[in-house]
């Protein structure tokens, strides 16, 4: 392995983080809050150790192959998660590093669970930089880093980009990585600036606007008030957020197909179409459901839609307690979380374009069993899909169910309901945040042990990466040298 | 600039390789989806998997906005194919892999009619540079100009020379036939002019018509070692090629050849060249055929480890200049340390061929440059300009001009004729000039005169 690569790599996350940091010391000094300067001090330290390895340790080669690629972009994460806590410890804010971590790990993860029982009590300058962790977790660093670093990961970086960004199919729309790379974060900050403008037209003010924008493009959920997206009480602002969250929900491959006018291909995307139709669905039959709790149909459509695109985009906002709603809404939200939003985009989870291809796959099964010399390709977007897609993608399933399992059982150690135990490995393995119960969407995690933390913690980072290069790291053979 | 490559085998993937490393964006189309993956996985490209010839799956390439679609499958007629379609989606150039000789031969005709800027034959383009190679064995590189009218070609001055220690103005250059261009000595190259003295040693680079320079290597007592006894041992494509050009240069040719089909074959196309029906790792048989006895032998068998493992065993029993084919660029490392005379590997020739052609088409946007080689590990430029009318130069005594320093006008090739410039010969309208300098980014004929 590559290890010089690997310490390069993540000299430019440390650069990254500190330089990013400074939103925070920004924020600190509008507001008059002395919580910048261990940001300040947090930063320039980080970026200095980064320019150091960057520097001193400037590799020769950059060749880099699958296993230092996904090794390089799983601990750029723990990394980054692991000095953005920092701060938060130093001031005594979250004085538990371990909290301090956890909060951050789900910050960078676009989780959005959160350990806080009183958000407000922080000062701005901390709840900037929970936001902006979603923001940057949201497209992720190594795609930024892709995007400013020419010759990142050399001719191979395609490996760093596929350890990083979701989904079974991880391709380029253009040539170059880079200019891919600075295409994507280029409609992601096209797109949050779009919201903020829009936010702000509905009278919001400017702190909550961005941070609420960070936060959405995302798909993170960390709110800055108690009452989460409740605060925001305007069929407009509530309205605007959901829109948004579909947006970011999409993949981005859409957009980039729609800005090079190949409308006919990005319209024929299935994934794009069964993504548009489990929302209509689930926000149709949640309505029918909760609509004797509220006082209006417009009032049950309009929370309807609003935590189902929540839901599916894995950001985890709330605007009410959907613990009170009957069975059958939860069930489906419970569904929603485990689906997830579609491959290439902001959100977590198993991702649509998975569903449909097990879909497609268990249907050429029944077609065997009826017709046992059958051979029927299974087919995606017109296109033949890859025996190795395939594949990989029912190992995922796999994988899946067993840190699913796994962490389950663990935590369930500490003997919390069952339905609590459930949902909030859910909510945390597919990066969504609240889940039911006493995690619920006005619940939180501060009641958990340290061990079921840090359980969750790496459920969060590793569910963001799709576990495979997480897992990487635990397995002797992948430091083997030959 | 914006490049499609159709065909992922190991012609695509070499020309993707070294344009890719040139700095273009490349986009590869293949039917083999795991041959695309393969490619763009290992350099950073952009895959797409589907039949480069169909308009859908061009389009998905963006060849609408391509400056150059190079179709590179193992089949001509889909490469043609795939050409014009790619003309009418838009691309701006096209270039075909051609390689059967009877479309190759014809291909002039319908060139202009298919929108074709260039064909590429990479068996005919290692035949050519074989037998370049074959011709001057001394040669370490040979380039040309002014389609073929010009070569430049450097060669070592050995001990024993006549050009030892003189002056260039004392060295007899048949009465102005012949030019040195550049002299590199250690680690410096040189633009020399009159006053400059060779030494032994030196390499230097001579320009000269092709048939004049055998003349003036043997006045220089440089042993260039024509080969007039070639063996070929194989009797494929690249053979045939070669066979074709050795005999027109008036050398002795043997092609041994396992297929007896084969052979008939060859022997109805190449009357005047020896067919042996045999193994070409018989050694019996090499031995009985005088391979102790030629001049030059290639290794053109099919597969490389043959090729390395006979040429080594040739080595050991005849003086003959190898020349060994390996397609395999990943046996570049061992057949380094074996002591090879020379390896030739068609595929990636034709890689840096295509290279080159594209250098010189982006030179020729918004310049005119017609040909561009970097010599001399890229310090020397030899660019080949088409005077204008326009041009300050025209008509102006050489001697008259105040062009830079480190530049010098080697060649004029005026209609059909070299004219190797003297101080009182001037630049026409229309004429090809040559000029090698030290100066990068020349982009037009008038940037060879000095500023001041």
């Amino acid at each position: 392995m590559n290890k010089r690569v690997i310490i390069y790599i993540l000299g430019w996350v440390l650069i990254v983080e500190g330089i990013t940091m400074q939103i925070a010391t920004i924020t600190s000094l509008i507001y008059h809050e002395h919580e910048g300067l261990y940001f300040l001090i947090t930063g320039a330290i980080s970026a200095g150790l980064g320019t150091i390895a960057v520097k001193v340790k400037k590799p020769k080669n950059m060749v880099l192959y699958q296993k230092a690629g996904f090794a390089a972009t799983a601990l750029s994460w723990i990394l980054l998660a692991l000095v953005g806590a920092l701060p938060l410890c130093i001031s005594g804010e979250i004085p538990s590093y371990v909290d301090a971590f956890f909060e951050m790990s789900s910050g960078f993860s676009t989780t959005g669970a959160t350990i806080l029982t009183e958000v407000e009590h922080l000062s701005h300058t901390m709840l900037i930089w929970r936001s902006f962790s979603n923001w940057l977790g949201g497209m992720g660093v190594i795609v930024f880093l892709l995007a400013l670093i020419p010759k990142l990961g050399g001719q191979q970086n395609i490996y760093l980009m596929r350890a990083e960004s979701p989904g079974p199919i991880v391709g380029k729309a253009v040539p170059r990585m880079r200019n891919y790379a600075a295409m994507l974060y280029g409609i992601y900050i096209g797109l949050t600036v779009l919201e903020l403008i829009l936010l702000l037209c509905g009278g919001l003010g400017f702190f909550d606007a961005i941070n609420t924008c960070f936060a959405t493009a995302g798909t993170g959920g960390f709110g800055i008030r108690n009452e989460n997206m409740a605060a925001y009480d305007t069929y407009y602002l509530q309205g605007v957020i959901a829109s948004f969250l579909v947006l970011f929900g999409l993949n981005f491959s859409v957009y980039i197909l729609l800005i090079a006018r190949k409308f006919k291909q990005a319209f024929m995307m299935e994934e794009l179409w069964v993504y548009l139709g489990v929302i209509v669905v689930s926000t149709v039959i949640i309505t029918f459901n909760i609509n004797h709790l509220y006082p209006t149909v417009h009032d049950s459509i309009h929370n309807s839609f609003f935590y189902v695109t929540s839901i599916i985009s894995t950001a985890g906002f709330g605007i009410d307690d959907a613990n009170r709603w009957p069975e059958l809404s939860k069930a489906i939200i419970l569904v929603l979380t485990f689906l997830g939003a579609m491959a290439g985009s902001t959100g977590g989870g198993f991702k649509v374009s998975r569903v449909i291809i097990l879909f497609k796959e268990v249907k050429k099964e029944f077609a065997l069993l009826v017709h046992p010399r059958n051979i029927k390709a299974v087919k995606l977007d017109g296109k033949t899909v890859d025996h190795n897609i395939m594949r990989s993608t029912s190992m995922y399933l796999v994988i899946y169910m067993g840190i699913f399992v796994g962490s389950f059982v663990l935590i369930s150690i500490e003997g919390k309901d069952f339905l609590t135990s459930f949902t909030c490995v859910a909510a945390c393995m597919n990066n969504t945040g609240p889940g039911l119960g006493e995690v619920g969407p006005v619940g939180n995690y501060a009641h958990f042990t340290i061990f079921s933390k840090c359980v969750l913690i790496f459920d969060m980072l590793a569910g963001r990466l799709e576990f495979l290069p997480m897992l990487l790291l635990f397995s002797p053979k992948a430091w083997k040298k030959a | 600039m914006d490049i499609v490559i159709v065909g992922c085998g190991k012609v695509g993937a070499s020309i993707a390789v070294e344009l890719n490393s040139a700095g273009h964006d490349i986009v590869v189309v293949d039917t083999n989806g795991s041959a695309v993956s393969r490619l763009a996985d290992s350099i950073d490209a952009m895959g797409v998997e589907g039949n480069g010839a169909t308009y859908e799956v061009l389009s998905e390439a963006g060849v609408s906005d391509a400056d150059l679609v190079v179709a590179a499958t193992a089949r001509d007629e889909v490469n043609l194919y795939t050409c014009l379609m790619a003309k009418a989606s838009g691309a701006k150039h096209t270039i075909a892999r051609v390689r059967s000789p009877e479309y190759t031969d014809d291909l002039f005709r319908v060139k202009d009619l298919l929108g074709l800027s260039m064909s590429i034959n990479p068996e005919l383009t290692a035949a050519v540079e074989i037998s370049r190679l074959l011709r001057f064995s001394g040669a370490i590189e040979i380039d040309a100009f002014s389609k073929g009218a010009i070569e430049l070609i450097k060669v070592e001055i050995p001990e024993g020379s006549s050009a030892c220690n003189r002056k260039l103005s004392d060295i007899d250059v048949l009465k102005g036939k012949v030019r040195i261009a550049t002299v590199e000595r250690g680690d410096e190259v040189y633009i020399p002019n009159g006053d400059f003295t060779i030494l032994q040693g030196d390499r230097v680079t001579v320009v000269t018509k092709p048939e004049t320079a055998i003349k003036f290597f043997k006045k220089m007592n440089i042993n260039i070692g024509k080969s007039k006894d070639v063996m070929i041992l194989g009797g494929g494509k690249i053979s045939y090629y070669l066979a074709q050009r050795l005999i027109k240069t008036g050398a002795n040719v043997k092609i041994i050849e396992q297929n007896a089909q084969r052979c008939e074959e060859l022997s109805q196309k190449l009357p005047d060249a020896m067919i042996i029906h045999g193994d070409c790792m018989d050694q019996a048989l090499l031995l009985s055929e005088g391979i102790t006895h030629v001049d030059g032998v290639a290794a053109l068998m099919d597969y490389d480890e043959e090729n390395i493992l006979i040429s080594l065993y040739i080595k050991g029993v005849s003086k003959a200049n190898i020349i060994t084919k390996v397609n395999n660029q990943y046996f570049d490392s061992i057949t380094d340390k074996l002591g090879l005379d020379c390896v030739i590997n068609p595929k990636k020739l034709t890689g840096e061929y295509i290279a080159r052609y594209i250098r010189a088409m982006q030179n020729s946007l918004g310049s005119n440059v017609e040909t561009l080689y970097r010599l001399n590990e890229n310090r020397i430029e030899a660019l080949e300009f088409r005077a204008k009318n326009s041009s300050k130069l025209i008509a102006v005594p050489i001697e008259k001009l105040n062009l830079k320093d480190n530049l010098q006008i080697i060649s004029i090739f005026r209609k059909g004729k070299i004219i190797l410039p003297t101080g009182k010969d001037a630049i026409m309208p229309d004429d090809l000039v040559v000029v090698i300098t030290k100066h990068k980014g020349l982009s037009d004929l008038d940037d060879i005169m000095s500023k001041r």
